[in-house]
């Protein structure tokens, strides 16, 4: 008997300690991110999508080694003596043109494995995460700052460089040389 | 009442004054009802620190309207192997049920559906009438999950109604009428003369009463809960086990129609709860009509208080279905048989023997 009552007691009393606590949260501010109109802060070292800055890029093709999915193409040409390619922030020059450097974001796994090899920085996280296309083939982004035009211009320069060498090494087989001598 | 004469004044006949008469409570049941699905997903947002609809209308409050639109245009899904009449009547047979109950709830002194004397006993009768809706709908759709709702929720309010009827029995043993209106008239002028408080008995009697009235209060309120199928006691339509219950197969209108009828009931029984026990549409002071003398106010007032009180029970239920987790069968029956029912029974006894002191 004493049982039952205590029973309905503490059934009573629970329900009104549960309405309480429900009640209070009546009053607390909503925890909720009103997602497209506030985003959310991200947290620092957060890993989203990549960036070159191509005036540091020299071309050196580490991060692409450094890709585990290998997502990340680089071609580059060499620059003539006389071509100007510039210099990176700190202070190194370049020698190399990049002809290529297309990330293809379909495939990156945003590991950040690319951003340490790199000597002079330039390629990085960026806090950009909504960059959602309906065509797969969008994802492949191109971050080369050269045009089309210059791009065939310091290729055929760098061929022509080639052609010339190798025509000098050819004229320089073709010379004759102080023969061998040769001991009987 | 006044609305009554007037409108069989205006005419000429009785039999269509009672007509246009039934559609009245229409008028305050639908809007109630879009406010109320609107407060119940607000309420339950924030009990959850969520923020809720706030995307049409300030705050959210035309998302309703907009859900409702959307029904309208939805497709009328019938499934092939439901019993196609039985599965039509259910929707509209459960809204009739509960729009039933508004016959003889008085919205104020000035209007109620039918000032019939046996109002109370009708509006019992009446909530037995949904069960049958209820059923016809859960079995009609020829489906494991309807049936099952639709089962348990007739288990349910059978049940359920005992303690009901038990409690409403100590209330007019005490008052002597089964009329709402003459119930709701006899607790007028201060809340200390709502029945809760013992009505209008003398003062010893009073004093006695009021703990007892309080244990028949929380009784009916929890009865109440379930015989309208809300949470704690949800097992008919518990979503997590049998899909959404008896209104499984339903869709667009129909469905909106079991809606309606769920909000109208969950006022309908706030509105009993507050007429038997809180003085219906009385204020808990004097009016302000009567202070300055105008006499129209009164019947507005009160109408106001009868709104205001039905709204507040309406919020207590969706506070609770916030709160508490579902009851499990053995559970619910548990509460009703061993609990409710004995407790009703000796309060009806103690109540008894005070009135007859």
């Amino acid at each position: 008997m004493r049982e039952y009552f205590s029973n309905i007691w503490s059934g009573l009393f629970t329900v009104l300690v549960g309405m309480k606590i429900t009640f209070k949260h009546l009053f607390e501010p909503a925890v909720t991110i009103q997602y497209p109109d506030e985003k959310p802060k991200l947290p620092e070292r957060a890993r989203n999508r990549l960036y070159v800055n191509m005036d540091d890029c020299i071309g050196c093709d580490q991060c692409s080694r450094a890709c585990p999915v290998s997502c990340i193409t680089i071609e580059t040409v060499k620059g003539l003596p006389t071509d100007d390619i510039g210099k990176t922030s700190n202070g190194k020059k370049k020698a190399l043109w990049v002809t290529k450097f297309d990330i293809d974001f379909a495939k990156c796994c945003y590991c950040q494995l690319c951003v340490f090899p790199c000597p002079t920085e330039c390629i990085y996280m960026t806090e950009t995460y909504e960059f959602a296309e309906y065509n797969r083939d969008n994802l492949n982004y191109s971050f080369v700052t050269l045009t089309p035009s210059e791009i065939e211009e310091k290729k055929e320069n760098y061929a022509k460089l080639e052609a010339e060498k190798a025509a000098q090494k050819a004229a320089a087989a073709a010379a004759p040389k102080p023969a061998p001598k040769t001991e009987e | 009442m006044i609305i009554y004469d007037f409108l069989s004044e205006l005419f000429g006949s009785p039999v269509l004054a009672a007509f246009i008469q039934s559609f009245i409570p229409l008028i305050f049941l639908i809007p109630f009802a879009l406010f109320a699905v609107w407060l119940e997903r607000k309420v339950s947002a924030f009990m959850q620190d969520r923020i809720g609809p706030n995307r049409v209308g300030a705050h959210g409050w035309l998302q309703t309207v907009a859900d409702i639109l959307k029904l309208i245009q939805k497709e009328d899904i019938v499934a092939t192997n439901a019993n196609k009449p039985l599965f039509n009547i259910a929707p509209v047979l459960v809204f009739a049920g509960s729009y039933l109950a508004f016959a003889a709830i008085p919205f104020s002194s000035a209007f109620i559906g039918s000032g019939i004397d046996l109002g109370l006993l009708f509006i019992v009768a009446a909530s037995g009438f949904v069960v049958a809706g209820i059923l016809m709908g859960g079995w009609a759709s020829n489906n494991k999950y309807s049936l099952l709702g639709a089962v348990r929720s007739a288990a349910q309010v059978v049940s359920y109604e005992i303690p009901t009827v038990l409690v409403i029995l100590s209330v007019v043993m005490l008052t002597g009428s089964l009329s709402l209106y003459e119930l709701s008239e006899m607790q007028t002028s201060s809340f200390y003369n709502w029945v809760i408080f013992g009505g209008t008995a003398p003062t010893l009697q009073k004093i006695l009463l009021i703990p007892f009235m309080f244990i028949g209060f929380i009784i009916i309120y929890i009865s109440s809960l379930a015989e309208v199928n809300r949470t704690p006691f949800d097992i008919p339509e518990a979503e997590s086990e049998l899909v959404a219950g008896f209104h499984t197969e339903y869709s667009g209108m129909k469905f909106a129609m079991f809606f309606l009828a769920e909000y109208a009931n969950m006022f309908a029984v706030s509105a009993i709860v507050s007429a038997i026990f809180l003085g219906g549409y009385q204020s808990p002071f004097g009016y302000l009509g009567n202070t300055i003398g105008w006499e129209w106010l009164v019947p507005i007032e009160q109408f106001f208080w009868f709104a205001a009180k039905g709204i507040f029970f309406v919020f207590v239920q969706m506070w609770l279905r916030w709160t508490l987790p579902r009851l499990r069968v053995d559970q619910l029956m548990a509460l009703c048989w061993k609990y409710l029912i004995p407790i009703a029974f000796v309060n009806l006894l103690i109540i008894g023997i005070i009135v007859i002191l």
